[in-house]
């Protein structure tokens, strides 16, 4: 292992930097999942409730379920860069300065 | 136009079937007639061709070194970079596929189009950053990283190309077919200007042309969907109850549409698909390649956020696009006929969804006639081939990269090849399989090819995804746990789905299917891993040793980029 990997993994800040991002990324990739899976359980045992009008017209709970699935992947995704592209990096950036 | 329309006589029949039939296809399968000469399209696919050309001539000169060619040089932005990867995914038959589900099915269209992005954020979340930080052209640079190069980049190459060759011949095949449809060119030209256009984006001008080509496509194609949105909504006055009471007046299936079909049925199937999806958008090669293209992490990771926007973004388009089709299509225009119709319903009947002229993936076709007259007719049609252009090139190249780079260099040269010599052998890479393309897509011409997309999926999926993740994630894999797990991954693949449904019984004509599930997703994956588990526990040989040894460093650099490859100079 050369020493500037050693000197990485001994450096606090980069255990700080793994635990809070891996922490991050596990979290939202979880609920990304289960934002999934349970719209794809929903189609296979709730057809009832997604094919439901929401008031007096057509539009189903279905439609902004749906859209809700798609929009959320976005959302996510934005969440996950902000805050890497941010405070993630500015500690990474920090880690690599205290090697020089 | 519409008079040209209706002279098509064999309709896009089995391509209704596309979508559902396959789980995802891709391809236009099923018959279809040449249609008239349509001068609109072809001019402006020309203008397309042209500009394309222009700027293949100028990324030629700027391509010298193989960073650039596998990779545009590092110096791709972010946002454009999203774009591109907006290109790559977005298909000609992921548009007028979902729109032409959602017009004959509904809301059964939105589980698709749910499906089909839901794997970008995972790319995001575990595998753009770590992916950019540790490798240099391909997915198997990181694959490999702390193992025997020969049989991981050897096993790594192959899930490449047989992802590849599959999603090629169903390109190819949908290619000729829709060209045939929207241009009246006869097949065989179609696949052969295809191939030719292809080489030449790709042996010429490297990543750096593949990219802009994307790039442009994924501009072309998100405005015009966004022009025929616009239109529909503004039929009603961007009231989107009005227009779904429109469609459930008119469809035959009246408020089913609004709500889940057939499609999904049992929750094997379902589960199967979704993971099927996910995943294998995470072990697409070319679409991995692309996060070679930018200079840091960072960029990779806004290059993800962008793409999902536009994808998810275009999504949505489709599906009202679809829901368009329905009022447009199916109902009486001003003069109270039925132009897109092949036959007026009788009289207080509704019409028939199966009645389209071309079938129902021309729904958004015949869609864009009604919004936006022949001029956007001619459009949306160039954009549909530019479409195809764009996602064939993207391929070839990830192809010819896994042969020059991963068999080539790495496992047959062992690493002593001159770049010169590599990227040689890429161009005659590219070259060998745009002929090879064109010959499988004339071969496979009456073939119902939809179930090769699906197939392409599942193997990136079960081979490619599994040993990606695993050499990231887990310190302890070894070499022959990933090669006997991935091995496992990519054969199951391919046996089951051909004991499925889709192919033991659509395809081979076999009364009954031997594996139940259309899709093998949810086996094969778990196969894979269960497989790259259990070899690299009961693997204690020294070698295996030393890999274990070596994950610390490789996980650094993953994590910090300390070490990773950065942009070129120019």
């Amino acid at each position: 292992m050369s020493k500037n990997t050693q000197r990485i993994v001994n450096n606090p800040k980069f255990q700080e930097l793994i635990a809070r991002r891996s922490a991050f990324a596990w979290t939202l990739s979880i609920a990304m999942l289960v934002i999934y899976f349970g719209f794809i359980l929903l189609v296979a045992f709730g057809k009832g409730f997604l094919g439901t009008p929401i008031g007096a017209g057509v539009t189903t709970w279905g439609i902004p379920i749906g859209l809700f699935t798609i929009v959320s992947a976005f959302i996510l995704t934005g969440i996950y860069v902000n805050r890497a592209n941010g405070e993630f990096d500015e500690l990474n950036r920090q880690i690599l300065e205290e090697l020089k | 136009m519409r008079a040209a329309n209706s002279r098509i006589v064999a309709a896009l029949a089995a391509t209704g079937a596309l979508v559902p039939a396959t789980s995802f296809a891709d391809a236009i399968g099923g018959a279809v007639a040449k249609q008239a000469t349509n001068y609109e399209a072809i001019v402006m696919f020309l203008a397309f061709v042209l500009l394309t050309l222009g700027i293949t001539f100028w990324a030629a000169r700027r391509t010298k070194s193989a960073k650039d060619f596998y990779a545009a040089g590092g110096g791709i932005t972010g946002f454009q970079n999203g774009l591109a990867i907006a290109g790559d995914y977005m298909s000609a038959a992921s548009f007028l596929g979902i729109a032409g589900l959602v017009y004959s099915s509904g809301f059964d269209g939105l589980i698709y189009s749910v499906g089909w992005l839901v794997g970008w954020p995972i790319v995001l979340f575990l595998i753009a950053e770590r992916l950019r930080n540790l490798g240099k052209y391909t997915f198997a640079d990181v694959a490999s990283y702390r193992f025997q190069q020969t049989p991981i980049r050897t096993l790594s190459a192959c899930g490449s190309l047989a992802t590849v060759t599959f999603y090629l011949i169903a390109q190819m095949v949908g290619a000729g077919k829709l060209i045939q449809l929207l241009f009246g060119l006869d097949y065989l030209v179609a696949v052969i200007l295809v191939g030719v256009l292809m080489i030449g984006y790709v042996t010429f001008g490297g990543m750096l042309a593949t990219t802009w080509v994307q790039i442009i496509k994924a501009v072309m194609l998100l405005s015009g969907a966004s022009f025929m949105a616009f239109m529909i909504l503004a039929k009603f006055s961007f009231n989107p109850e009005a227009m779904f009471q429109a469609a459930v007046n008119i469809h035959p299936k009246g408020l089913a549409i609004m709500s889940p079909g057939a499609l999904v049925t049992d929750p094997v199937s379902a589960i199967s698909l979704g993971m099927a999806l996910m995943f294998g958008t995470a072990g697409l090669p070319h679409i991995l390649m692309r996060f070679f293209t930018v200079s840091d992490a960072k960029e990779a990771r806004k290059s993800v956020f962008y793409a999902t926007g536009f994808i998810g973004y275009f999504y949505i388009l489709t599906f009202i696009i679809g829901f368009g089709a329905i009022v447009l299509i199916l109902a009486p225009d001003a003069n109270g006929a039925y132009p897109f119709l092949k036959e007026a319903p009788l009289a207080g009947a509704k019409a028939v969804i199966a009645n389209v002229i071309g079938g129902t993936n021309m729904a958004a076709i015949h869609t864009a006639n009604a919004v936006g007259g022949n001029l956007f007719y001619g459009f949306i049609s160039a954009v549909a081939f530019a479409t195809i252009l764009a996602v064939v090139a993207g391929l070839t190249l990830a192809g010819a990269s896994a042969v020059s780079h991963d068999l080539y260099a790495s496992v047959f040269a062992k690493g002593r090849a001159n770049e010169q010599d590599e990227i040689r052998v890429s161009k005659i890479t590219t070259v060998v399989i745009g002929i090879v393309s064109i010959v499988l897509g004339v071969a496979f011409e009456n073939q119902n090819v939809a179930f090769m997309v699906g197939l392409a999926f599942v193997i990136a999926a079960s081979a490619n995804f599994p040993i990606l993740l695993m050499s990231m994630f887990w310190g302890k894999m070894t070499t022959r746990g990933a090669v006997l797990g991935g091995s496992l991954g990519l054969i199951s693949a391919i046996v089951l789905l051909v004991l499925g449904p889709t192919v033991w019984k659509a395809v081979l004509g076999n009364p009954a299917a031997i594996f139940p599930y259309d899709n093998p997703g949810l086996f094969s994956i778990l196969l894979s891993f269960a497989g790259i588990w259990f070899f690299s526990i009961t693997d204690n040989s020294e070698s295996a040793q030393a890999e274990r040894r070596a994950f610390e460093a490789q996980y650094v650099r993953s994590q910090t980029g300390l070490g990773a490859e950065g942009a070129s100079a120019h």
